[in-house]
């Protein structure tokens, strides 16, 4: 069983001053194995808060980041997962799944995480699995008014991933999950 | 030498008394009273030296004292056998010195104090009078001491057995207060006699000396156990006796440690009665005394007791505590000409912790001790000294702690005069504490007005102070995080009324833009994001007129306009440009299309004039790219203006990959989902077409210079595939199955060339090719089976 903390756009201090306080007392040090991160912190120290919940923090590039250096786009495996990570401005049209299927397929990955679009969103379709954790802070968004801050949580064993989500609805954290399997380990169709 | 002495003389002594002890032990056990009595008073004798010093002496006491506790058990014993005080008292007159005569004579007295035969009263007041004999002021400081500890548990004390009527209060009451009179006379003596010493030696005597104060005080707290001093009691025979001796011996150290036993031993509401007494006590008391800490101790303790004590509130105003205290430091702060400006505030600091805890609904009050404070300040001017403005940060942090709400703070007009007289780097630090502050208790600033005066508190942070920068001197993560804490406070400044609101967002602007070129790149995304907030929700509201000229969509957008560019001026192009598009979507939102193609101009100034750098010329023609293509607002005529303008970028960026993807991303600006007059398929694949031929030319110099990245152009290639798979998906007519062939044919062809192999991009994509001709549903299957694709293994 390992977990992996998706999450992203948390626009600090642009958007908003901070992650809700329901969410950082559930972000406990030592549970979580690795954090894969969407982009727009935007600043150091929540690139410093993150690295305190996990040392195994990946980021990729939001358009309103401080640190030039993040890459565009990233891909690493958990165990039988293939997992690729990209902010999603790069991807147009925004928030399209077919454009970012292409993505997908050119990253060659099982699950891509992107944002952007601050709505949580998760799409199963022929090349895996495409989630979107929306904003963990519910930083305004020009594409998505109504925005509740939400984050993800994947659960991968074996060839099984448990996609848990996170929203913070008036003032109460809601938890939903999707369940995905895959096929085999081999890079074919399903 | 000296010291080896002491140990000498202290040592002999101590033997001395252990034999005696010894041998009255013996006396004792045998219920031989004479011998007892011999061997007690020659143990005794000890007590008459000279030669030791006070602590040493002190040693010597204990030493005896102790030893006669079991002489004052056989003394009892023996009055149990009948033997009368008379008979004990006649017995001790043999002993030869007076000084163990008179220590003995305590003993027995002591144990006849509860007996029929003679009175109380009498006992003790000959006991206290007989004391009198001794006047050397070390000896004479111990056998009072010795007086008051052998009969302590025999007066009647709160939670004793030993009752007894009113009469027999006052008579312990009289005897203690003498005891102290006189100990403290003594005591007294002792810190002033003997100039043939030598200083040294005097010096550590004085020190010496300090401690002995305890012995004296500890008649008050006798006092403070004694049944039958109420409040009445105390007020007109306790408090003023004391308070005579504390005044008249003139002495510094006995008066503060006096002052401070009275304060911790009395009860509080006794104090809360004779507030006017003590306090007026104070401007008597020797210059030198620390008045401050005297008057700290005692608002501590009443802060203290109306925390603990609900009941006892209405007391505190009935005496009008507090401005009895404010007028009483006001007046030591006047005559202590000297003081240092770290005291005085820590005077203010406790009286204003005893206004939190006491009067936490009286504003006026706490403004008022705010008010004195800066009235004493204003003296002294600003401080320069870190002690005083460590301690000015805990006056101000007060007030802060105790409401945990920063817009009540923002009440006290005291408040920001105090702050005027921090150094810089303090009031930076107060600021800091103030946002903290509201970020951690979710404080709402609410109206225009008070968004003023939170400003006018940390402008430390806002703007350079008096014309300075602050430069070199700042670390820049420092600096950063300063100004991200501002940011974030920006979150804050919030009304649900859109007029209100705009007015905030006027003033936030006010204010931020006095901070210069290094902090608005910091400070103004915060601000135009509230904006663009206020102005969807401005949109989302009924439809009536706004009653204000500023709370229109369109003034926000006009006065964010003015901000965005300030911020290209400040060499932060590239953010402007992202903010500068962020806008165009709010207008666009609020179908303002002129409002929104000013931005876009304003966003492709940007990028022509000055975003140099290629990689950033990408991401921001993307960005232009992405947001165009959302953009529904624009007429036939200006959205091909720039709609051109972006391919015409795009086609002449620096490197030959990025113009290819840039001109086939262009491609999605003819094409719009929602179903408007906005998809035009020849155009799109006119863009394709375009962004292929870029992509022959990265091939051909691929192929020139053998494999350098020939994967490179074919992945172009494929890109190409994707995206006309894309628009054969969405139903673009011209994008026939042909087209496709014919790219996937130029695919394979120099896939074959190529030595590195196809790639895993074009696998997963004929894979996802294959798996749509598969469909059940006929559509897609049916546009996929027009691909012929057998001849691709």
């Amino acid at each position: 069983m390992v977990l992996v903390l998706a999450l992203g756009d948390l626009h600090v201090p642009h958007r908003a001053a901070d992650l809700p306080p329901k969410f950082k007392s559930m972000l406990v040090p030592g549970k979580i194995q690795h954090i894969i991160c969407t982009g727009n912190l935007c600043i150091k120290e929540i690139h410093d808060y993150l690295k305190t919940i996990c040392p195994d923090l990946h980021i990729v590039r939001g358009e309103f980041d401080e640190d030039a250096r993040y890459p565009d786009t990233k891909t690493l495996t958990i165990g039988q997962f293939k997992l690729g990570l990209c902010h999603g401005h790069q991807v147009i049209p925004w928030g399209d799944l077919d454009s970012l299927a292409m993505l997908q397929r050119q990253l060659d990955v099982d699950i891509l995480v992107t944002g952007h679009t601050h709505q949580f969103t998760a799409y199963k379709h022929e090349g895996g699995v495409v989630i979107n954790p929306g904003s963990a802070t519910g930083a305004c968004s020009s594409i998505n008014q109504d925005v509740n801050p939400s984050f993800v949580l994947m659960d991968i064993d074996g060839l099984r991933v448990v996609v848990y989500v996170y929203e913070l609805i008036d003032g109460e954290v809601k938890v939903d999950k999707i369940d995905f399997k895959k096929a085999s380990t081999s890079t074919s169709a399903p | 030498m000296i010291a080896d002495d002491d140990e000498k003389w202290l040592a002999a002594a101590t033997a001395a008394v252990k034999q005696n002890a010894f041998y009255m032990q013996r006396a004792i056990d045998s219920n031989n009273l004479k011998d007892a009595l011999k061997f007690s008073a020659q143990m005794l004798g000890e007590l008459r030296t000279s030669k030791l010093s006070p602590h040493k002496y002190y040693e010597l006491y204990i030493r005896a004292s102790d030893e006669l506790r079991s002489l004052e058990m056989f003394f009892r014993d023996e009055t149990a056998r009948g033997c009368s005080i008379a008979e004990l008292y006649e017995l001790v007159q043999h002993a030869g010195n007076i000084l163990p005569r008179l220590y003995l004579l305590c003993t027995i007295g002591s144990v006849y104090i509860k007996s029929k035969d003679v009175t109380a009263k009498d006992i003790l007041k000959d006991l206290v009078e007989m004391c009198r004999a001794v006047q050397h002021p070390l000896r004479g400081l111990f056998l009072r001491s010795y007086l008051a500890q052998v009969t302590r548990d025999k007066l009647p004390s709160i939670g004793s057995e030993l009752e007894g009527d009113t009469e027999t209060h006052m008579d312990a009451l009289e005897f203690v207060l003498q005891n102290f009179t006189e100990m403290n006379k003594l005591w007294v003596r002792m810190q002033h006699q003997g100039p043939t010493r030598e200083k040294e030696k005097r010096e550590k005597e004085r020190n010496e000396l300090r401690d002995l104060v305890m012995t004296v005080g500890k008649n008050l707290h006798i006092l403070g156990q004694l049944e039958g001093v109420d409040l009445v009691v105390y007020r007109d025979t306790v408090l003023p006796r004391i308070l005579e001796q504390v005044v008249n011996c003139k002495d510094e150290l006995a008066q503060c440690y006096l002052m401070d036993c009275i304060i911790q031993v009395f009860p509080d509401d006794f104090h809360l009665q004779t507030l006017d007494v003590l306090l007026g006590a104070c401007p008597q008391l020797q210059p030198s005394v620390d008045i401050k800490m005297v008057l700290s101790g005692l608002m501590e303790r009443l802060s203290n007791y109306a925390a603990s004590s609900v009941e006892a509130l209405p007391n505190f105003l009935q005496v009008d505590a507090f401005s009895k205290l404010n007028h009483a430091i006001g007046k030591v702060v006047e005559a202590q000409v000297d003081l240092p400006a770290s005291a005085s505030v820590t005077l203010y600091l406790f009286l204003l912790k005893f206004t939190l805890h006491v009067h936490s609904d009286r504003l006026d009050y706490v403004d008022q001790v705010l008010g004195s404070c800066v009235s004493q300040l204003s003296a002294t001017g600003k401080l320069c000294d870190d002690k005083a403005s460590k301690q000015i940060v805990a006056f101000l942090s007060a007030p802060l702690e105790k409401f945990n709400d920063v817009v009540t703070i923002l009440k006290l007009t005291n408040y920001p005069r105090v702050m005027e007289y921090l150094d810089h780097d303090t009031n930076k630090t107060m600021a800091i504490i103030i946002i903290q502050s509201i970020l951690k208790n979710d404080t709402r600033i609410a109206t225009a007005d008070e968004v003023d005066a939170l400003f006018e508190l940390i402008k430390g942070l806002i703007k350079d102070f008096d014309g300075l920068t602050d430069n070199d001197e700042i670390d820049e993560e420092d600096f950063q995080e300063e100004q991200n804490s501002v940011a974030r406070l920006v979150h804050f400044l919030y009304n649900d009324d859109p007029e209100e609101m705009s007015k905030i967002i006027f003033r936030i602007r006010k204010h931020i833009l006095t901070g210069g070129p290094k902090r608005l790149p910091l400070t103004i995304p915060p601000l135009v994001f509230s904006a663009l907030k206020l102005i969807r929700r401005m949109r989302g509201g009924d439809e009536n007129p706004f009653g204000d000229d500023t709370s229109t969509p369109q003034k926000i957008l006009q006065l964010l306009t003015e901000t965005v560019e300030v911020l290209s001026d400040a060499s932060a192009s590239e953010l402007a440009l992202r903010l500068y598009l962020q806008c165009a979507q709010a207008a666009n939102d609020c179908e303002l299309e002129t409002v929104a193609y000013e931005f876009f101009t304003k966003a492709y100034l940007l990028y022509e004039e000055e975003i140099s750098d290629s990689k950033a010329q990408v991401t921001a023609l993307r960005l232009i790219i992405g947001t165009l293509q959302r953009m529904r607002v624009f007429n036939v005529e200006n959205r091909d203006i720039l709609t051109h303008k972006a391919t015409g970028y795009s086609a002449k960026l620096l490197k030959k990959p990025d113009q290819c993807r840039a001109v086939y991303e262009c491609a999605h600006l003819y094409w719009a989902e929602e179903g408007e007059n906005l998809k035009d398929g020849e155009r799109v694949v006119l863009c394709l077409k375009r962004a292929q031929k870029i992509a022959d030319a990265v091939q051909k110099m691929a192929n020139a210079s053998r494999g350098a990245s020939s994967t490179g152009s074919v992945s172009l290639y494929v890109e190409l595939l994707n995206k006309y798979l894309y628009f054969l998906e969405k139903g673009n007519p011209q994008v026939t199955g042909e087209t496709i062939q014919s790219l996937a044919e130029l695919i394979r062809s120099e896939t074959k060339k190529a030595e590195s192999g196809a790639g895993t991009f074009i696998t997963s994509t004929l894979r996802y090719m294959e798996f749509q001709r598969q469909q059940e549903d006929g559509g897609m299957s049916e546009k996929y089976q027009k691909i012929k694709m057998e001849w691709f293994e």
